[in-house]
């Protein structure tokens, strides 16, 4: 009676999927003919992206494309934003038709296949309005997977107080840098020149694009993978010695307590991006008018060597059923004067586009920064951003795995120059075992 | 046999006769073909009941078996970013049982499972036997008060106490500082395994602490009278009658905690932000399979992780049940 009972039971259940199945398929089959684009209505398009207020350039935009609706979210920043959207696109279902990307992860979706090639809709006669260097990393083979949206050149955000007080120039070397940093932290323990945050992975990027470090030379499938040369050694290890000195905190950056050491006189120095002023003005308003700004400290002296932190790009996701009104979408809203003003100067993002840079309305005084024309500094800090410079096809893995090493040599359990040394052969591994041909 | 039993069997075995010849008076059987009537009886049987079953299989099977089956199904493939799926057979089970990083992470959800667990249940039960005892007055306010953090989802907790614990902007921190003293180590390398133990002791107490309480209230004061009158104290009635009397209360609670504890994940993800040099990606199994699947997107050896995490899960539950009901045998 049991083992009847216990058969009808999993027959049932086996039945009962069956119908269930059946029926899921005969819906999305209808979904699917129903889904066909009639071109009738005004095509609506969502659009992730996490700048804030960007819906003043999205009203402007329906006003001159009444055809096309915009349906703008948030769904996080970075990181977040990459997780839902790498796991709809694997789920063939649920991504927007337009997204936000950073420079560093357009790679790794380029090479799932899942973003559109903006090329067949006119993406290359807008080609030369951009910065070279962006429309290089958004091109791939020939195609173009992506609009530039906003740049990050590097610069140095200093408290003028603290290094008058300290009596302490302005550095221009990075030698010069770390003397100060001891000085400084000797001069009053409580502090610190910078913060080195291990777990900003983009960040320690950076530093080594500016040392002229060569991490990825990317080839179709085939990869050069040099997490570990010279340059990056270097880097690690004037930080491995700047952390062992103790002159520089090691807390994790973009919380409470690094908003609060910002703001409060802690940190001196904030090595950052374009896009770092005005994020500052926000997440530390006491201490307005007492910060400026100065180009990044150099390796060798007189050099003007920069890099690039963050920024973005808008792509149009494979999932999309209208991507000739996507891709207009996106080449206006990066093109358009109108919307690029909004984009620069009311929601001051640093611009991609070269017509914005040479615009004289961008180069005002900043009174949170003492009346500095901060733009300025990078402006010129973004003609020296190094072209060459190429990202993994897989940064996120990359990424997580740098983070994990440098935590472990700021907790002294291996040296700076041992994490990378880890961090290239993690990168190995996983790149061979992923299909990837590693030559050297 | 006890004659009052076999009546009882009698009566029933003739009711069940009377009832067949109603019915067979109302249909004679003669009349019917077999099969018309086999279907009735199979409608009665099989069919009705499951079709009232049927709600809750479909939730149960698309909501539970079909992920469960469908990631073992995955565990068993491995996904190239070049080259596409390949069938590895046990392949990826066997990478998990050589992963050093899965490995800590059991090491770090074992070393709280041992200290925190009986903390945390000691602690519960005491407070439900003082919540069960004459000596305390608001019993509800308090039975509300300890509750009231399983109350608070485990984001917002894990998010209040990583405030609290600031070696910066923490009251903990500024009250030192005011003191004159170092702030308290609460996320560093040796106290971040006790301040998540206590994140967990305060979100969990009050809720192990109603299980028991409830079980308590379940026990009939008779026995409380009964041992009174043989000279009990109210120590020896809590030892000696409520604690043996709850043991299948506390076993539950134990269980609860074994899984729970191994499946840790949200206090240590969201604690991630501000301390990622101590929590890295596989400080718990859990955060390890969630990090390979949605950041290094390795979905099939995430899945693989997560069935070995399981079977740990499993022989840690299944070791305490069989342990505590060979000492419930003796």
């Amino acid at each position: 009676m049991n083992r009847g009972l216990l058969f009808c039971h999993a027959r049932g259940m086996a039945k009962a999927g069956l119908l269930l199945l059946l029926a899921i398929s005969i819906s999305s089959y209808l979904v699917a003919c129903g889904g066909t684009p009639a071109s009738s209505g005004p095509v609506t398009l969502t659009f992730w992206s996490w700048v804030p207020n960007l819906q003043q350039a999205i009203d402007l935009f329906e006003k001159s494309h009444p055809n096309i609706k915009i349906k703008w979210q948030n769904v996080g920043s970075g990181g977040t934003e990459y997780t839902k959207l790498t796991t709809a696109l694997k789920a063939g279902s649920g991504a927007p038709d337009v997204v936000q990307i950073e420079y560093a992860y357009l790679p790794q979706y380029i090479l799932s296949g899942k973003l559109v090639d903006l090329s067949q809709y006119g993406a290359n006669d807008v080609k030369d309005q951009f910065i070279p260097w962006t429309w290089a990393q958004v091109t791939s083979g020939g195609k173009v997977y992506a609009i530039p949206q906003d740049t990050g050149p590097m610069g140095l955000l200093y408290r003028e107080d603290i290094f008058k007080k300290y009596n302490l120039p302005v550095p221009t070397t990075w030698d010069q840098y770390a003397q100060e940093a001891i000085q400084l932290h000797k001069a009053n323990p409580k502090i610190y020149i910078t913060d080195f945050s291990p777990s900003d992975g983009p960040w320690f990027f950076s530093l080594l694009w500016q040392a002229g470090s060569q991490p990825f030379v990317v080839n179709g499938t085939t990869l050069k993978i040099h997490l570990d040369d010279a340059a990056a050694l270097k880097v690690a290890n004037y930080w491995g010695n700047l952390v062992k000195s103790g002159a520089v905190s090691t807390a994790a950056d973009w919380n409470n307590d690094w908003y609060a050491a910002l703001q409060n006189g802690t940190l001196a120095t904030w090595i950052t991006a374009a896009w770092a002023p005005s994020d500052l003005e926000g997440f530390a308003p006491k201490s307005a008018g007492l910060w400026r700004v100065a180009p990044l400290p150099q390796w060798t002296a007189g050099e003007q060597a920069s890099a690039n932190w963050g920024g973005s790009t808008d792509a149009v996701t494979t999932q999309c059923q209208h991507p000739a009104e996507a891709a207009e979408f996106v080449k206006w809203l990066n093109t358009n004067p109108e919307a690029v003003k909004i984009l620069t100067q009311k929601l001051y993002l640093f611009p991609s586009q070269k017509s914005a840079l040479q615009d004289p309305s961008f180069d005002t005084a900043n009174a949170f920064y003492g009346g500095q024309q901060v733009n300025r500094i990078f402006v010129e800090s973004a003609q020296e951003v190094n072209t060459s410079f190429q990202w993994s096809p897989f940064q996120d893995y990359v990424f997580s795995q740098l983070q994990n090493q440098l935590a472990s040599a700021v907790n002294g359990k291996i040296s700076f120059e041992q994490a990378m040394h880890n961090t290239q052969n993690a990168v190995v591994a996983y790149a061979r075992s992923q299909g990837f041909t590693v030559v050297s | 046999m006890i004659p009052s039993q076999d009546m009882a069997k009698h009566s029933q075995a003739e009711a069940r006769q009377q009832a067949i010849e109603i019915q067979e008076l109302a249909a004679p059987a003669s009349r019917l073909p077999s099969a018309l009537r086999f279907w009735r009886g199979w409608r009665r049987q099989v069919v009705i009941p499951y079709l009232f079953l049927l709600p809750f299989l479909l939730l149960f099977s698309f909501f539970l078996l079909v992920p469960l089956l469908y990631a073992l199904w995955t565990s068993f493939f491995v996904e190239r970013l070049i080259g596409g799926m390949t069938f590895v057979g046990w392949q990826n089970y066997q990478e998990v049982l050589r992963d050093g990083n899965f490995w800590e992470g059991v090491r770090n959800v074992l070393l709280l499972l041992f200290t925190q667990v009986p903390l945390m249940l000691g602690l519960s039960l005491l407070l439900a036997l003082l919540l069960d005892s004459q000596i305390v007055r608001l019993k509800t306010i308090f039975r509300l008060g300890y509750f009231l953090p399983y109350a608070i989802p485990s984001v917002i907790g894990a998010l209040l106490w990583g405030y609290l614990y600031s070696a910066h902007i923490g009251p903990f921190a500024q009250l030192a500082e005011l003191l004159h003293w170092p702030p308290p180590p609460f996320l560093s390398a040796a106290g971040l395994l006790p301040s998540i133990a206590n994140i967990l002791t305060w979100q969990w107490t009050g809720y192990n602490m109603v299980i028991l309480y409830a079980a308590l209230q379940a026990i009939p004061p008779e026995l409380y009278d009964a041992a009174r009158v043989d000279g009990a104290s109210g120590w020896e009635i809590a030892r000696r009658i409520k604690i043996p009397l709850i043991a299948p209360a506390l076993v539950l609670t134990v269980v609860f905690s074994i899984i729970g504890t191994l499946q840790l994940f949200n206090e240590p993800q969201i604690m991630t932000a501000i301390v990622p040099n101590l929590i890295q990606d596989h400080y718990t199994p859990n955060l390890y399979a969630y990090n390979l699947a949605f950041t290094n997107q390795q979905y099939n050896y995430a899945a693989a992780v997560s069935f070995v995490l399981g079977a740990v899960v499993f022989v840690f539950s299944y070791v305490f049940m069989l342990v505590t009901y060979r000492r419930g045998q003796r």
